[in-house]
């Protein structure tokens, strides 16, 4: 039997990281399915591969061969790369709070965002700011869009939030972009996959039960709904009660731990207090305790 | 004579952003710089806040090892809340087992997948002709000729034979799978990694139940069984290959631990001082020190202490060069991490550690002193790493199925704490100072800070600095020598978010987040 050869199509990828803590990347090396190894390895889609020109957590190489990768990248691969920006993007001090190869972090991004085909802001960091924009902002970090916005870069964006993201969310957009190019994401007003973020935590919570029937938590480790200790579920986009998290074994309310809404553009400063149930999350409780007391 | 200059930036394969500069003289290291390239102020986003959300925003300093910012964190605050005494066993048992399950995590990830690639060469795998599917994976990935992200990369200086380097392959990809599920052991009794929830002030969350510490305690079983099959042996393997990195980057042979992973009396592994010299010294919380003389920061008086610290940022201080601060203990410079917690406990006689590091050095033929060396740091995370998993086993069980894991408080006007652990890449201090029920000043010590501080201002240079002065190097443009020996330290850039650079064009930046 004669066995068809088929040529792999090779997808470059960029992959940079700004202010981030990295958790972005090692929530990617968990991974299931496929598993890392097979990310990196294999055609993640048939008949295409991942070409992963940079990642700084993982890459071989150091230094200037790296850096040369990167503009290598914006020379000679202007439309044809991927690029995924991890972290946020200081921009105070002419963004010298934040350099790679002494270029500020916000001119690499700006220059490879201009090149590139699509961009994936991966993390809440990249998409809104996230953490190290909280107030008071000292290094004027900013998200993706907001940094494109000002310097008037229009390129296909889709933001993948989480702090840190789940890996399927990533992994499950790539894959989507691959098969189906940007027309098969459908995307939320914060320009998110409406696969993972369209609905609230709220409505998939196994605590569920508890907050209809005005069971609530007192304390943490309590059983019951975390509504009064914070929990920030009513308000936040996310599949984690359905996918649950690390394989499968745990999330967050599961562990008896509130929501911290952190996959919505108001994470940290619009849901912290974390462990306080804020006005936000009242507001937008149609059947909630409050409703029930006036109705 | 001949004087060149070396900068390395990005120093990739650490967490964070990092860069070192070397200027060579004959082939020697004579003065090195390494500076910390991305600030983020997280101490100043802290300030104003409710004291309870401090363990969730520390954790976003580092996603390597949140857990320890979280564990910091939350002992800091039970003593300003006035519970550092009231923590149920169960609380201070879970704490200890999401901690410790993130240090096998973050041992493994930074020897297969940070550092290995030094020493490994992945294309010995294009020829494999076995029939192990994921290297037989590794050898269609390589037939297809994309190399991204394994080159470009520095060439010369792989040693291994064939069949060694292609086993080692094996063991990076099957390291990923061991890494993944130490995060799912934490997750099991911290909800989720990275940024685990489980840890809070006054315990943890989750109560433990007999099918949660059973699959903890399997999931760990298999864990272990790869750390003294396949960890430990890799590292003998390499010592046999390269064993005059044995001998290079020893760096200031001064060690600092604060000691961690508190148990019904003291602390598993307990804190102190020592050097190569091996004599136990206390640790006196008192005596640490931060220098911003060449950091990007204001200064009214150098050095503070860090309940007096202040982040001021300053970029472009005439003279300094780094994001990063400078501590120092007793004014002098001290290497923290693996190899610290090792030395320490080795010369305080804890059993277990003298016992363990006697065994793995006798097959090296090596003393103690051999520990403080790039290959010796990688050995001495291994046998930390083993310890902790071996300990592990056994507190799991000790929890009491349903009992209480939180102990509740009032949240006070006023008030003040310091939590000092080891996170897996050393010392760890977090400071705390509540006033009018807000956190009015917080400040995070973190290992990295100790580890690649520069220049204080006695003009001492930092540990990683030391450790490559004097560094022969063979070929100025595969500098191998200098990544292995950063590298040996486990950098974490993102934690030690004062990192300086030199004047001038730097070397390098690497990320040690």
């Amino acid at each position: 039997m004669e066995v068809e050869t088929r040529r792999t199509e090779e997808v470059p990828v960029v992959w940079l990281q700004a202010a981030t803590c990295s958790g972005c990347s090692v929530s990617v090396l968990n991974t299931v399915s496929p598993r890392i190894a097979e990310l990196l390895l294999d055609e993640v889609v048939p008949g295409k591969h991942i070409n992963l020109r940079f990642q700084a957590t993982v890459m071989a190489g150091a230094g200037e061969p790296v850096l040369e990768v990167l503009e290598e990248a914006e020379r000679d691969l202007k439309g044809r790369f991927l690029l995924v920006v991890e972290g946020a993007i200081p921009t105070k001090e002419g963004g010298h709070y934040g350099t790679i190869g002494e270029v500020p972090m916000a001119e690499r991004v700006e220059a490879l965002g201009r090149a590139a085909q699509a961009v994936i802001a991966l993390g809440t960091c990249a998409s809104f700011g996230g953490m190290f924009a909280a107030e008071p902002n000292p290094t004027g970090c900013v998200g993706v869009e907001k940094l494109f916005k000002e310097r008037g870069i229009e390129v296909p964006l889709i933001n993948v939030p989480g702090c840190p993201p789940h890996p399927d969310w990533f992994v499950g957009t790539v894959a989507s972009l691959l098969l189906e190019g940007l027309e098969g994401l459908e995307l939320d007003e914060h320009r998110r996959p409406k696969l993972f973020y369209g609905k609230l935590i709220h409505e998939n919570c196994p605590r569920r039960a508890y907050f209809d029937e005005g069971k609530f938590a007192k304390k943490l480790s309590d059983e019951g709904c975390l509504y009064e200790l914070g929990c920030k579920g009513p308000i936040t986009h996310a599949d984690c009660p359905l996918r649950l998290w690390n394989s499968g074994v745990n999330w967050v309310i599961g562990c008896g731990a509130p929501c911290n809404g952190c996959v919505e553009p108001g994470f940290p400063d619009l849901v912290a207090p974390f462990y306080e149930k804020g006005p936000e999350v009242e507001e937008a409780l149609p059947s909630g305790p409050k409703a029930k007391e006036e109705g | 004579m001949t004087m060149g200059r070396i900068v390395i930036d990005p120093i990739t394969r650490i967490e964070g952003h990092l860069a070192i500069e070397a200027v060579v003289e004959d082939g020697v290291v004579k003065e090195a710089r390494s500076s910390g390239t991305l600030f983020r102020g997280l101490e100043l986003i802290l300030q104003g806040r409710d004291p309870r959300d401090a363990p969730r925003i520390t954790q976003r300093i580092c996603g390597v090892c949140p857990t320890s910012h979280a564990t910091a964190s939350s002992i800091a605050l039970d003593q300003a809340f006035g519970i550092a005494d009231r923590i149920t066993k169960n609380g201070r048992i879970i704490r200890n087992l999401i901690l410790g399950s993130n240090f096998i995590q973050s041992h493994i990830l930074h020897f297969y997948h940070l550092a290995a690639l030094d020493y490994v060469d992945v294309t010995a795998v294009a020829d494999y002709e076995g029939n192990d599917p994921e290297l037989q994976r590794v050898r269609r990935f390589l037939e297809r000729g994309e190399l991204g992200p394994f080159v470009p990369r520095y060439e010369g200086d792989y040693r291994l034979p064939k069949g060694t380097a292609q086993e080692l392959v094996a063991h990076y990809l099957e390291a990923f799978e061991i890494r993944r599920k130490a995060h799912e052991m934490l997750a099991i009794f911290g909800g989720k990694m990275p940024h685990n929830v489980g840890t809070v002030p006054g315990g943890v969350t989750q109560i433990p139940t007999v099918d949660r510490m059973t699959a903890f305690l399997w999931k760990l079983n298999e864990i272990r069984e790869f750390i003294d099959n396949v960890y430990i042996p890799d590292i003998l393997t390499l010592a046999q290959h390269y064993p005059d990195y044995l001998e290079i980057g020893s760096g200031c042979k001064r060690f600092l631990g604060y000691g961690g992973f508190p148990q019904e009396d003291g602390r598993f592994y307990r804190g102190g001082t020592t050097s190569t010299e091996l004599s136990p010294g206390e640790f006196d919380p008192a005596k640490i020190t931060e220098s911003v003389r060449y950091s990007w920061y204001a200064a009214s008086a150098d050095p503070l202490h860090p309940t007096r610290g202040v982040t001021e940022p300053r970029w472009g201080k005439e003279g300094a060069y780094s994001w990063i601060k400078a501590p120092r203990y007793d004014g002098k410079v001290h290497e923290v991490g693996p190899l610290a917690r090792i030395m320490v406990n080795y010369a305080q006689g804890h059993p277990k550690v003298r016992e363990l590091v006697d065994r793995a050095l006798g097959e090296l033929k090596a003393k103690p002193q051999a520990l403080a060396s790039t290959l010796g740091r990688h050995l001495a995370r291994a046998l930390d790493c083993k310890l902790i998993a071996d300990a592990m086993a056994e507190w799991v069980m000790e929890l009491e199925p349903g009992g209480p894991v939180y102990t509740e408080y009032e949240l006070p006007e006023e008030g003040e704490g310091v939590g000092l652990v080891e996170a897996p890449r050393g010392a760890l201090g977090h400071w705390v100072r509540i006033e009018g029920g807000k956190i009015a000043h917080y400040q995070c010590v973190v290992p990295t800070t100790w580890n690649a501080s520069p220049r204080d201002g006695e003009g001492q240079p930092g540990p990683i600095e030391q450790a490559l002065e004097g560094t022969k190097i063979k070929d100025e443009r595969n500098p191998f020598e200098i990544v292995r020996i950063v590298r040996s330290f486990d950098p974490c850039l993102a934690c030690a978010v004062h990192l300086v650079r030199p004047r001038g064009k730097s070397l390098g930046e690497f990320r040690i987040a």
